[in-house]
């Protein structure tokens, strides 16, 4: 870990002001990801900006009968959340199959939104990676990919994005709220929130220099069985080998985001029209551009067959 | 004390305190986190300097230079060292290769220098600025491709390489049911929780080493012989031990760089290896490759049984002795073994709970299963078909199975009975326990919702080892016993089942006994691995208390033999003292070991077992959750059943993890293992893990030691895959060979979703 400066700011335009003075500074909250990153030098801040005093700890009724989600609430905090629980169902279970209750206690809303790759060759400084050390190459692509993404992936890099909780909220359509060093506020839907690799692949988001996410609201409710499911090697504490979240109605419409198979929480509006068809057909769309390795080609497959059973699963939890 | 005759009844025979379920006595000083550990003796050296490691970015080659400049300068460096400027170094005899590497490497994450610094953060990031320049060198990482390159390797702990009764290829050849099919295992890691990690103290030549370490005599001769210094000179001193699981046998870079870091930098120096160094730094239990051909008649009789095994290692290494157990375990009168060793660059392949029998049964009992049910015959039944009391394939001149001893072989028995053997009463017991007869035999027929549920049953079999070890035991004025031995304890329960001997040998409550383990300074035992711990450090105390006995009967003027021990007091005829009076204000001491004949010969000693497991398969998605867990074993006298229980239920643990999730995984292009960390490296948690029972057939050896015990805590895991394999099996009709079974190996072949 290389020493760095510290200091804590007070309000979310101080933060991003402070962000703004001092270039290579980074925001920190629950730390439950960076300060790995920090202590094996994959991250390398001079400066760090502690958000945690910023007030950012609410979860509010928004006027168009959403939901605001302060970026500091906690994921324990969230998934407890009774609004959360009842009317945004998908999220609540997303987030109770992330990591361990202890992270999940420390964990926040963006900080969760903002975690790097669980990629092996990001993590050890020998290997080449295109997304630590751009232009060093993709120890991945060639070697062990067996967790890797199979859609939206690029030459330089075939990580993907680690979050149960943004494949929820990707389903869910939510709105990632920021204000920049300026004062200037934006809201970034969340599709366009993660990017993919492409020959940028050090770059994981949207926001700019000092932008910081205040928060996250969701829209309206819209019903339906809200189901998460989480396909791994083990019960618990362990990345997502694929995920499904799902939302289904009566009818048998609804939206489906995939976790675990990109560089982004992965959903195409398209491929939803095919719902009423079945998994199958759904699977088909959403992963027509697939370029899976060797190793990680039984994630297609994966995916068709979670998908089944859980529009099977919601089928049977109609009222 | 020699053990040459079988035991008679003795002193522990009372069962007044060996054999009862006592909790841990060092419990209440580990659930307070107040028992330390290696890195936590905070007290003997207020002044500690910390110690960071660096290891080697490429796997092979050599270091064509090294940058100290920017590290030196770095604030709070006090010292580096590399092989530069370490001196002359030996290796150690049970190390494969060196333990600081350069300018030659020999495998990834080697040691290749450590940054002695004030403070832990201070050593951090002063290694990372340490520029190292290599030279990449070819290597051999595929064990599939450098397979057929292994040669025969020197005989070891598993015996010959090669064996061979009747013949083989004749019988298989005419054998009315043939079966023939290769297995893989892969690369594992120990992965205890507790690092290894040392704090070096020099006083003039004399060092000082607080460590975690199993084996500490074995580690203070390899120190001293990598230092060149005398044994003398150098004190391990380990009372605690967070685990090790074979990963903490020897010696290791740990205590190497913290005694160089602590002689550069003129101050105690403590290191600890980082999680990430776990994997390629230290030594792994290694891939096989085995393939296993059964010939039998229709009714069931073994003829003709072959298994062979290729592992690899660095050059002068060993073999993964996957095969031992096909020696012993199942009649057939025609047989053959065979091990090949190829030489792979990856990090040095060693020990890891239950060496040799672990991987050899994730095979066996697979095949065995496969099988019975080409024959057509139950699992069970077809096991004790061939079932047997005599050892099947007892090879000429095997190597003494004492692991401190080089002692000649004598007469030569090719067919020695076992000294007990109850596989079947296993079998039977656990059968009837489980609910085995409800088992529907046709594969992929039972269903409980969305889940595939399957029952599976292997045998459990690994070998007792017999072995010298030697206690001292003090007797005080207030009638306290302490036991000294440089016995470990490493999360077994050595403590407790020592402290339980010294209590039934002196006639006193286990509150009157003290026990100090882990000290260079005390008596040599046997040391914690290859299951050989509990019998033989035990039996070591039993010889001591003896010659407290006789002491103590001596100055109470008593005749030994008729002397008794109970309560405190000892008694001869219509006399007592106390014995604390016995002792005086001098006290008393004796101090013996236990050494061992040929009973070992004689009687080949093993224990048994047989372990039931149920699963669920997800039918969507292949994940494979456990549901049930059953390991009957037979394993000589319990010493302690709560600790023996903890044993068996951690080694069905493991061996859950063996079947399901556990595996290095090589990146053969650039020679490492790539998930070195424990996220990446998954062991079971909590949810992974249902139910589990463990019970033990009641027995006694009086071949194994005054103590009638063997070892029980690897014997828990031998079998367990395969019976989770064979349970997946039930479940799903679907066969897998390669370990781990993951879901992506599973999926191709599920029924299809409706």
């Amino acid at each position: 870990m290389r020493p760095f400066t510290f200091e804590r700011a007070k309000t979310p335009a101080d933060a991003a002001a402070a962000a703004s003075r001092n270039p290579g500074s980074r925001f920190v909250a629950g730390g439950t990801n960076l300060l790995d990153l920090m202590k094996l030098e994959i991250e390398t801040p001079t400066h760090l900006i502690d958000v945690n005093g910023l007030g950012l700890d609410k979860i509010e009724p928004t006027e168009d009968g959403g939901v605001r989600i302060g970026a500091l609430v906690r994921n324990t905090d969230l998934s407890a959340d009774e609004r959360i629980r009842r009317d945004y169902g998908v999220l609540a279970r997303a987030l109770v199959a992330g990591a361990t209750g202890q992270l999940r206690n420390m964990a926040t809303t963006a900080g969760n939104l903002l975690q790097r790759t669980r990629c092996p060759y990001f993590y050890d400084t020998n290997q080449p990676c295109n997304k630590r050390t751009p232009g060093s190459g993709c120890g991945a692509i060639g070697g062990y990919s067996r967790q890797h993404a199979v859609v939206g992936v690029s030459d330089a890099c075939i990580a993907t994005h680690p979050s149960d909780m943004a494949v929820a909220l990707r389903v869910l359509d939510a709105t990632v709220e920021t204000i920049r060093p300026d004062g200037a506020t934006r809201k970034i839907a969340i599709a366009e929130f993660h990017r993919l690799p492409g020959d940028k692949p050090q770059i994981d988001t949207v926001l700019m220099s000092g932008e910081l996410i205040t928060a996250v609201t969701l829209p309206k409710p819209i019903g339906g069985a809200q189901i998460y499911r989480k396909v791994r090697d083990r019960a618990s504490y362990a990345f997502a080998l694929i995920s499904v979240a799902a939302i289904v109605q009566r009818d048998g419409t609804g939206r489906v985001a995939l976790g675990g198979v990109a560089h982004k929480p992965w959903r195409v509006e398209a491929a939803e029209a095919e719902m009423p068809r079945g998994a199958k057909a759904v699977t088909a769309r959403l992963l027509a551009d697939a370029k899976p390795t060797a190793e990680n080609a039984f994630k297609l497959k994966l995916v068709e067959r979670a998908l089944a059973s859980v529009l099977a699963e919601a089928k049977g939890a109609q009222p | 004390m020699k053990f040459d005759t079988p035991a008679k009844t003795n002193p522990i025979d009372q069962l007044k305190v060996v054999g009862k379920p006592v909790d841990r006595i060092d419990g209440p000083l580990k659930t307070t986190g107040t028992a330390k550990y290696a890195y936590e003796h905070h007290d003997v050296a207020p002044d500690t300097a910390y110690g960071y490691v660096i290891g080697s970015a490429i796997a092979k080659g050599r270091i064509t230079s090294i940058n100290l400049n920017e590290a030196k300068a770095a604030p709070g460096v006090l010292a580096i060292v590399t092989a530069d400027n370490a001196g002359k170094l030996g290796k150690g005899e049970l190390n494969t290769a060196k333990l600081l590497g350069g300018p030659e490497i020999q495998h990834y994450h080697q040691a290749i220098g450590v940054v002695v610094a004030e403070t832990f953060e201070q050593a951090r990031a002063a290694a990372q600025l340490v520029q190292v320049k290599y030279e990449r060198a070819k290597g051999s990482f595929d064990l599939a491709a450098a397979k057929d390159s292994g040669i025969k390797p020197k005989p070891g702990f598993g015996g010959p390489p090669d064996t061979s009764v009747g013949n083989f290829a004749g019988a298989f050849a005419s054998a009315p049911v043939k079966f023939e099919a290769t297995y893989t295992t892969p690369d594992q890691s120990h992965c205890m929780m507790e690092p290894h990690a040392s704090i070096a103290v020099w006083k003039g030549d004399k060092l000082t080493v607080w460590t975690s370490n199993q084996m500490i005599a074995w580690g203070v001769r390899d120190m001293a012989k990598t230092l060149g210094i005398p044994k003398e000179n150098v004190r391990f001193i380990s009372p605690y031990i967070g685990g090790g699981f074979g990963g903490k046998l020897f010696l290791r870079a740990d205590v190497l760089l913290a005694a160089l870091g602590a002689r550069a930098a003129k101050r105690p120096v403590k290191v600890a290896l980082q999680r990430a160094l776990m994997m390629n730094n230290t030594t792994h239990r290694a891939a096989t490759i085995q393939r296993i051909r059964l010939g039998a008649t229709k009714e069931g009789k073994l003829t003709a049984i072959a298994h062979e095994s290729w592992s690899g290692d660095l050059p002068d290494g060993g073999p993964e002795t996957a095969v031992s157990q096909t020696r012993q375990l199942y009649a057939g009168a025609n047989r053959m073994t065979a091990m090949r060793l190829a030489v792979l660059d990856l990090t040095e392949a060693n020990a890891m709970r239950a060496p040799g029998e672990a991987s050899g049964m994730m095979a066996l009992e697979i095949a065995m299963d496969e099988m019975a049910e080409k024959l057509g015959l139950d699992p069970i039944e077809f096991r004790i078909l061939n079932d047997t009391q005599v050892v099947p394939d007892n090879p000429a001149k095997p190597p003494s199975s004492d692991p401190q001893s080089k002692a000649p072989e004598e007469k030569h028995n090719p067919h020695p009975p076992f000294s007990q053997r109850q596989l079947t009463e296993c079998f039977r017991t656990g059968a009837k326990r489980f609910g085995w007869n409800k088992r529907n035999p046709t594969p992929g027929k039972t269903r409980d919702g969305h889940w595939l549920i399957g029952i599976g049953v292997a045998a459990a079999f690994r070998n007792n080892l017999v072995t010298k070890s030697a206690a001292r035991v003090r007797l005080d004025n207030r009638g306290i016993v302490t036991v000294e031995t440089d016995m470990t304890d490493i999360g077994t329960g050595s403590y407790t089942i020592i402290a339980q001997t010294a209590a039934e040998m002196m006639g006193v409550p286990l509150d009157k006994v003290v026990v100090r383990l882990g000290d260079s300074s005390f008596p040599v035992s046997c040391g914690s691995g290859g299951q050989w711990g509990g019998n033989n450090s035990t039996a070591g105390v039993y010889a001591a208390c003896m010659k407290l006995r006789e002491a103590i009967a001596q100055k109470a003027g008593f005749n030994a033999s008729d002397a008794t021990f109970t309560d405190g007091q000892v008694r001869s005829g219509n006399r007592t003292i106390t014995l604390a009076e016995a002792a005086g204000d001098k006290g008393l001491v004796a101090e013996d070991f236990i050494e061992y004949g040929d009973l070992d010969k004689q009687f080949q000693q093993s224990t048994f077992g047989a372990h039931f497991v149920e699963v669920g398969v997800n039918a969507a998605t292949g994940e494979t959750r456990l549901r049930r867990m059953l390991a009957v074993c037979a394993a000589g006298r319990i010493l302690n059943p709560k600790m023996a229980r903890s044993q068996v239920i951690g080694a069905m643990t493991m061996g859950a993890g063996a079947a399901l999730m556990e595996g290095l995984v090589v990146d053969k292009r650039h020679g490492f293992f790539v998930n070195h960390d424990l996220a990446t490296y998954e062991v079971p948690v909590h949810a992974d893990i249902p139910h589990l029972e463990a019970i033990f057939l009641d027995e006694t050896d009086p071949t194994s030691s005054p103590m009638k015990a063997k070892g029980v805590a690897e014997l828990g895991i031998c079998g367990v895959a395969a019976a989770v394999a064979n349970a997946i099996y039930n479940a799903t009709g679907i066969r897998v060979r390669d370990y781990p079974i993951t879901l992506d190996k599973l999926l191709d072949k599920l029924p299809e979703m409706v």
